[in-house]
């Protein structure tokens, strides 16, 4: 017999006023005994409407029955079967939308939390510290993949899985591309990005760090150097402005840049690494997608009394995670919705404050939401001395400058065959932000390992 | 890693470190950058490349020891190594083979960056000149090198302790008021030298290039903290430069946004007790 509890067992959580003021992770995860109680609110549908609402298929009703038989190995390989990152998906997938968006519990009443159940079941694999030894036969075939985000690690597991020699080429210093530079420590620990990544190089492939493709070397040189095969997974790392006066004022950092510091340098442990971050008493972030809400509550930690999440559209627009809005609030970072930036307003060069002009919503626009419209003589004036833009990112140019007959679309996103992600170009295959522009985690993940199974199919029919 | 094969005191403020980096060696070009960073957590650092060697798979920068990180570099010694060097960054200088005759204008540190650029357009077959500027004579930097394949080499010092005494904006005037003609500048250097000699060169309609490293952190185009406003719009110094029509470069909000961060490099200085 099912639990019927209508609610999700609760997450353990750090208290808001205290988390609010150091990066530990915000959510401490289950206990085994939490876990098991979660798991047998499952209904185990016959047509499992979940799997459908996964970018990557896990079969989810056959691991929450591992769970529920406390069988937690066999949950874990039955999600690394479709999921080669777990750890990281159940924290930061928004299920909502997903998974948990089709589980038939929540018609009435809660979903079944199958995001905190994939966490539970990934941590403690982890915590056991079990390594699989895969016995993998080599086919001698070279594979390049370029980044190592989650789009490029995923395809470069399951390409050395099937015994492809892999090497990811990555621009940065660290590997792991947004899940370094971008995520916070808060809620997704580098610790266990690492031992993430940790499983992809047990699997015999190579990370080398310190390339930057299309400039170090281009897409041409890796096919003469005997690559049959590149994956570009280059992600979406070029921050867009607002194209309003006083950008460069001193104070304004794009998001990319205020989490690149904290995050991938390390500038949350202030005084004792060299790059540093200034936050200021009163912080702006504009926009309200999950970078936003990172970056906002990443101010918070840093000190800022005032953090403000500035937004044109409404509450029911707001792009981001249900759990990271909550969580914002929770913490008290201060939601102006409906307010749009018109100006951020300096003195001497530095940021002073930025001018909004409050909005209401009209028709829907192209994208389906209703279009905010400025209401005239409404402007006025938060003070800051620091602006967050959180407004996306494109696609970066350096690849596309440099290999030719590869196209892209007019905003920069490279162009697939939505079958196999391979591109234009022959044998050059892409996939995750860098062909969507910014988007998720898992679907990154969908796309590298769709790629995956192109390239190895390639090579079959050759 | 990335070691240091040759190592070499400029004078007190100022080293040579020749570094094995066969990516940047293969494909860099006058007018690009590298990153580097020492230790776990070290700092990124932009550094323009001052020359490389393709045969022997190195790329030398010149480091100047003003900030916590920089003196950090300074303690490295031959056989040490870099944690990460990675490039090269930027695009290659636009140097323009119909140019019959340019001249470079130096100041302290920028002689290093300056002199690629210089070398690549004598080996094009274009005449070159070059001013290099310093505070005294211990801070006029390779000047035997550009004797290698300059016409001429002027020297200027602030305290006249070598060459003549003034700044290399001076010497540029007198050339160019004595009648000595060139159809393009290149001036490296702090930010407020190169905001002189643009100043100066705009009235001889005198076009100048100008290479900005402000302040970054990846070099590929991904923080956006390297913005400039060029001919007034924002561009990115790391991916649309370093290297800008100087006519069109807003020096005073680069002057400013080079400040970002003063109080914070303070308060890491002092950990090194300077």
């Amino acid at each position: 017999m099912p639990n019927m509890s209508m609610t999700k067992v609760p997450m353990p959580e750090q208290e808001p006023d205290v988390r609010n003021k150091n990066f530990e992770e915000v959510a401490t995860g289950y206990t085994k005994e939490m876990a098991i109680e979660e798991a047998t609110r499952c209904l185990n549908c016959k047509h499992k409407p979940c799997v459908s609402g996964c970018p990557v298929n896990v079969p989810i009703p056959e691991f929450i029955e591992a769970v529920v038989a406390g069988d937690f190995d066999k949950a874990y390989e039955v999600i690394t079967s479709e999921n080669a990152l777990p750890a990281i998906c159940g924290r930061v997938c928004p299920q909502e939308n997903q998974c948990e968006g089709k589980c038939v519990r929540g018609i009435k009443g809660e979903s079944v939390s199958i995001g905190r159940l994939e966490r539970f079941v990934a941590d403690y694999h982890m915590a056991q510290g079990i390594k699989s030894n895969p016995d993998i036969k080599k086919n001698g075939i070279r594979v390049a993949v370029v980044g190592s985000g989650p789009a490029g690690i995923t395809c470069a597991g399951e390409l050395a899985k099937k015994g492809y020699d892999v090497t990811i080429f990555e621009a940065l210093h660290k590997a792991g591309g947004v899940l370094s530079y971008g995520i916070p420590e808060f809620r997704l620990p580098k610790s266990l990005v690492a031992k993430e990544l940790e499983n992809v190089t047990d699997l015999g492939v190579t990370i080398e760090t310190n390339v930057v493709v299309g400039r170090s070397i281009t897409v041409d040189e890796l096919f003469e150097k005997g690559f049959k095969a590149v994956f570009l997974g280059t992600g979406a790392g070029l921050p867009n402005f607002l194209r309003i006066p006083g950008e460069n004022l001193l104070g304004v950092y794009s998001a990319n840049e205020f989490l690149t510091r904290v995050n991938l340098m390390k500038g949350y442990k202030k005084g004792e690494v060299p790059t540093p971050v200034k936050v200021g008493k009163n912080v702006a972030v504009v926009g309200a997608g999950n970078v936003a809400m990172d970056a906002a509550r990443t101010a918070k930690r840093l000190g800022a009394e005032n953090v403000y999440i500035i937004y044109r559209r409404s509450e029911e627009e707001i792009p981001a995670r249900a759990e990271e809005v909550e969580h914002a609030k929770e913490e008290g970072v201060i939601f102006k919705l409906l307010n749009n930036p018109a100006k951020i307003i300096g003195e001497d060069g530095w940021v002073k404050g930025i001018e909004v002009i409050k909005q209401q919503l009209g028709e829907p626009d192209a994208s389906g939401r209703r279009r905010p419209e400025p209401i005239e003589g409404s402007n006025y004036v938060i003070d800051v001395e620091t602006v967050v833009i959180a407004i996306g990112q494109s696609p970066n140019p350096l690849i596309r400058q440099t290999t030719e007959g590869l196209e892209t679309e007019k905003w920069g996103g490279i162009i697939v065959n939505e079958e196999t992600n391979e591109s234009t170009r022959k044998n050059v295959y892409a996939g995750g932000d860098a062909v969507t522009g910014a988007a998720t985690v898992i679907l990154a993940m969908g796309a590298g390992k769709k790629a995956a199974k192109a390239i190895d199919e390639s090579f079959q029919n050759d | 890693m990335y070691k240091i094969v040759k190592k070499e005191v400029l004078n007190r403020d100022v080293i040579l470190l020749e570094v094995e980096a066969p990516y940047v060696s293969a494909r860099c070009e006058a007018g690009q950058f590298v990153i580097v960073r020492m230790g776990e957590d070290g700092e990124r650092i932009p550094l323009t490349i001052a020359d490389f060697d393709r045969e022997k798979n190195t790329v030398t920068v010149v480091i100047q020891m003003i900030g916590y990180s920089t003196k950090l570099m300074g303690k490295l010694e031959e056989g040490d190594y870099f944690d990460d060097f990675v490039g090269p960054l930027g695009q290659p200088a636009p140097l323009d083979e119909k140019w019959e005759r340019v001249v470079g204008v130096a100041g302290g540190l920028g002689a290093a960056p300056l002199y690629p650029q210089l070398r690549k357009l004598a080996e094009m077959g274009v005449k070159v000149d070059v001013i290099i500027g310093g505070r005294s004579a211990e801070y006029v930097i390779f000047a035997d090198k550009f004797r290698e394949f300059c016409d001429n080499v002027y020297i200027m010092t602030d305290d006249g302790s070598l060459g003549d005494k003034g700044f290399g904006v001076d010497k540029l005037k007198e050339l160019v008021a004595n009648g000595e003609k060139y159809d393009h500048a290149i001036a490296i250097g702090p930010l407020i030298m190169m905001k002189f000699v643009v100043l100066a060169t705009k009235e001889m309609n005198l076009p100048t290039a100008v290479s900005l490293n402000p302040i970054m952190i990846d070099g590929t185009g991904m923080c956006g903290g390297c913005r400039v406003t060029v001919g007034g719009e924002t561009k990115f110094a790391c991916v649309d430069g370093p290297d800008f029509d100087g006519f069109l470069v807003d020096f005073d909000e680069c002057i400013k946004r080079q400040a970002f961060f003063k109080e914070e490099e303070h308060e890491c200085m002092m950990k090194i007790g300077e």
